[in-house]
């Protein structure tokens, strides 16, 4: 089947820059989806959503650095101010409008932090730049029967629900899906937290009785009910979270985690 | 007609507003010892905002119960305010039922205030129920659920029941002497004249029976206006300049602290000149604490939210945290912002600041240090924060609970480096790194490596 298959070159920002070009869109990948083992598929995944529909796009590369979330959440204004500062400048230099990103920490901070500090861009979450491409007719979800009778449900992200009021973008994205979409009981504006952000990723969880993502997986497992079924999420952090507590259930054969873009790349044919 | 009453309940009247005055001015004071913050901008978007949030009560409706219940005091409270500037009238110019004179609409004004006054009862009695009998958990638990905070919510109760028997008792008496009086009383009465006989046919007893009444609900009205400055009660103020001066922006937004922002331009290009820094009236330059340390520290639009909040636990009911078994608890965090500025500002009439290390709260590792921070707050509360904005988001008053948990967290950061060591760890890869793991920064492009996808032909 090799001959089937085309290798992907993902462009950069500096190669285009040196052809005198310049993409429609900048896909800022973050750290998760540079570094993390699991959220580096969504990556993949999403770059080859962005190469079937053939949108002008580009990365940072190696040039690309932390948006300082972390920090900032953690209290630490200045490593923050010195990350996005850098950061602006880059972009800034190469004079980038759009911004693309999978990952609903990096969207807030660049869409709504970075301007303060002089980097004014139009900044979308992949959630919404998916919903856009389903509804322009760009992806079509073809193979959306595959999923025909399974059950998904929509884990809310804090950074992209309650923190910019983005709740209906990601469930377009499934409901393109031949699937059964179930609702947790405390989901959009009451949605619970994974327990990851505020720099808690980062951290041992303070004392307590329990674990906020076992929490959480409790309440997607229960809604799944029995079966194979789909925990979707739309954040890296939300995605660690939610397969960690799948594994302390001991379900991780029934139960999936998927990023919504894995799941439309699925539907597509794009990847297995 | 003007009596000896007339003169009593004037010099009453008085006292009670010129005591409220004194203690608003107090309070004014305590929440202008924060920094100062523009929220002057947008009025129309404000002006909406308070029109859903606070006058209709907007955020109340997740939760339908309470939210019916808390509709029918509130609505109550607003129209009977009506009868009570008759009172006032009445009382100082010793005239009867002066708005009689608009008919019709008088009429249909007291049959709504007496069906009012029936439900505040219902909602009251059921409210105490919830509070005492029932124990709804975020009502009735949590550290910060002391003595006083539990006994000022009954005492609100119960005065409004209290309240709204005696409007009736004015009511039906004077319904009956006027009866026995062959006059008819201008209003329509439908709760009063299904009672009308309850107090006998004694034209003295019954003159009685409504001056008492009529004197109970009044002094009853100042003395609570009076007692709404030591109370959670003191929402049905607040909620309204608190709502309208609440963050427009995305919650996930946090503060940009422009000083820091000086000193790294100046760090990254030496040619970069700062701003001159603000002086005082000494001519020194200001020195602001990076971070919140204690009250004066915080905004006086944080500050505000803690006169506003009354203690309804909805913040707290959805923390994560706080559902775990965590210390945190957002309405905390709130209530120790007020114990703490009565503290150091000025006392309302009743204050009875808590400190958890004097009760045995043994949870709460707070020292003697005299500030909010370690001396109300401890680290472990702020350190179990997800910033995931729930408190916010159910608040029905619009506090933000999380921008007070933050700046205090910057605080241990900024001043005193006291972040819990992995996130020290995790600074570290970032300032290393540019990413919070300890990847090396050449790594980071390598994800597009071997990247396949089907060939379109």
């Amino acid at each position: 089947m090799e001959e089937n298959k085309r290798l992907v070159k993902v462009p950069t920002m500096a190669e285009m820059a040196a052809n005198g070009e310049e993409p429609e869109v900048l896909f800022w990948v973050g750290c998760a989806g540079s570094f993390d083992d699991r959220y580096k598929r969504v990556t993949r995944a999403f770059v080859q959503i962005l190469e079937h529909v053939g949108v002008k796009y580009a990365v940072l590369g190696t040039e690309e650095s932390c948006t300082g979330d972390p920090a900032k959440r953690a209290g630490n204004e200045f490593l923050f101010q010195m990350q996005a500062l850098t950061n602006i400048e880059v972009l800034n230099a190469y004079n980038v409008k759009k911004i693309v990103t999978a990952c609903p920490h990096c969207f807030n901070t660049i869409k709504n932090e970075y301007p303060d500090l002089g980097g004014n861009y139009e900044v979308i979450h992949h959630s919404t730049f998916l919903q856009q491409l389903i509804n322009e007719g760009k992806v079509a979800v073809k193979g959306g029967e595959a999923f025909k009778g399974k059950r998904i449900t929509f884990h809310d992200s804090c950074y992209l629900g309650r923190a910019n009021d983005i709740y209906e973008a990601p469930r377009d994205v499934l409901a393109a899906l031949d699937a059964d979409l179930v609702e947790m009981k405390r989901s959009r504006a009451n949605g619970l937290c994974c327990g990851a952000g505020g720099a808690q990723m980062f951290k041992e969880p303070e004392p307590g009785k329990k674990d906020i993502n076992i929490e959480r997986t409790e309440e997607a497992l229960a809604t799944l009910g029995t079966g194979n079924g789909v925990i979707a999420t739309a954040c890296p952090f939300c995605m660690v979270m939610m397969n960690d507590g799948v594994k302390n259930k001991e379900q991780e054969e029934s139960v999936k985690v998927f990023d919504i873009a894995e799941l439309i790349a699925q539907a597509e044919g794009l990847s297995k | 007609m003007i009596q000896l009453e007339n003169i009593i309940f004037l010099i009453v009247a008085a006292l009670g507003i010129g005591l409220f005055v004194w203690q608003i001015r107090k309070i004014r004071k305590n929440i202008l010892i924060g920094r100062d913050v523009d929220r002057s901008d947008n009025p129309s978007e404000r002006i909406n905002k308070t029109l859903l949030v606070a006058f209709g009560q907007q955020k109340m409706f997740k939760r339908m119960l309470p939210a019916v219940l808390h509709l029918f005091v509130y609505v109550g409270f607003l129209v009977i305010n009506i009868e009570v500037l008759e009172i006032m009238i009445d009382g100082i110019f010793g005239t009867h039922r002066v708005l009689g004179f608009m008919g019709p609409f008088y009429d249909g004004l007291m049959a709504v205030n007496e069906i009012l006054a029936a439900l505040v009862i219902v909602a009251c009695a059921i409210f105490l129920w919830r509070r005492n009998v029932t124990k709804v958990p975020r009502l009735a638990t949590g550290v910060e659920m002391r003595a006083w905070p539990k006994m000022d919510a009954n005492v609100i109760l119960i005065t409004e029941i209290v309240l709204m028997f005696a409007l009736f008792a004015f009511n039906i008496a004077d319904l009956k002497l006027a009866a026995l009086n062959n006059h008819t009383l201008p209003g329509t009465f439908p709760v009063s004249s299904s009672f009308v006989d309850i107090f006998g046919s004694d034209a003295g007893t019954l003159a009685n029976i409504a001056g008492v009444g009529w004197w109970i609900h009044i002094i009853g009205i100042l003395a609570f206006m009076n007692y709404l400055p030591s109370s959670k009660h003191f929402h049905i103020i607040m909620a309204f300049p608190n709502v309208y001066f609440s963050k427009l922006w995305p919650k996930g937004k946090f503060t940009t602290n422009p000083a820091i922002t000086h000193e790294i331009k100046a760090m990254l290009d030496p040619s970069y000149q700062p701003p001159a820094p603000e002086m005082d009236a000494e001519g020194n330059p200001i020195v602001q604490r990076f971070g919140v340390k204690d009250v004066e520290d915080l905004t006086w639009k944080q500050l505000m939210d803690s006169y506003t909040c009354t203690e309804c636990g909805r913040c707290t009911s959805v923390c994560p945290a706080n559902i775990t078994g965590k210390l945190l608890s957002p309405r905390k965090i709130v209530m120790d912002t007020r114990d703490r500025l009565e503290e150091k500002g000025e006392h309302p009439a009743i204050f009875a600041p808590n400190h958890y290390k004097e009760m045995g709260v043994e949870r709460v590792q707070t020292t003697d240090e005299k500030a909010l921070l370690r001396g109300y707050i401890t680290p472990e509360e702020l350190w179990a924060c997800t910033t995931c904005n729930a408190c916010v988001e159910s608040c029905p008053v619009n506090i933000d609970q999380l921008s007070t948990i933050m700046d205090l967290r910057r605080y241990l950061v900024l001043e005193e480096s006291a972040a819990p060591a992995s996130l020290n760890a995790m600074f570290t890869n970032i300032e290393n790194n540019g990413a919070p793991w300890a990847f090396p920064a050449s790594d980071r492009f390598n994800w597009a490596e071997d990247l396949y996808m089907p060939s379109k032909n």
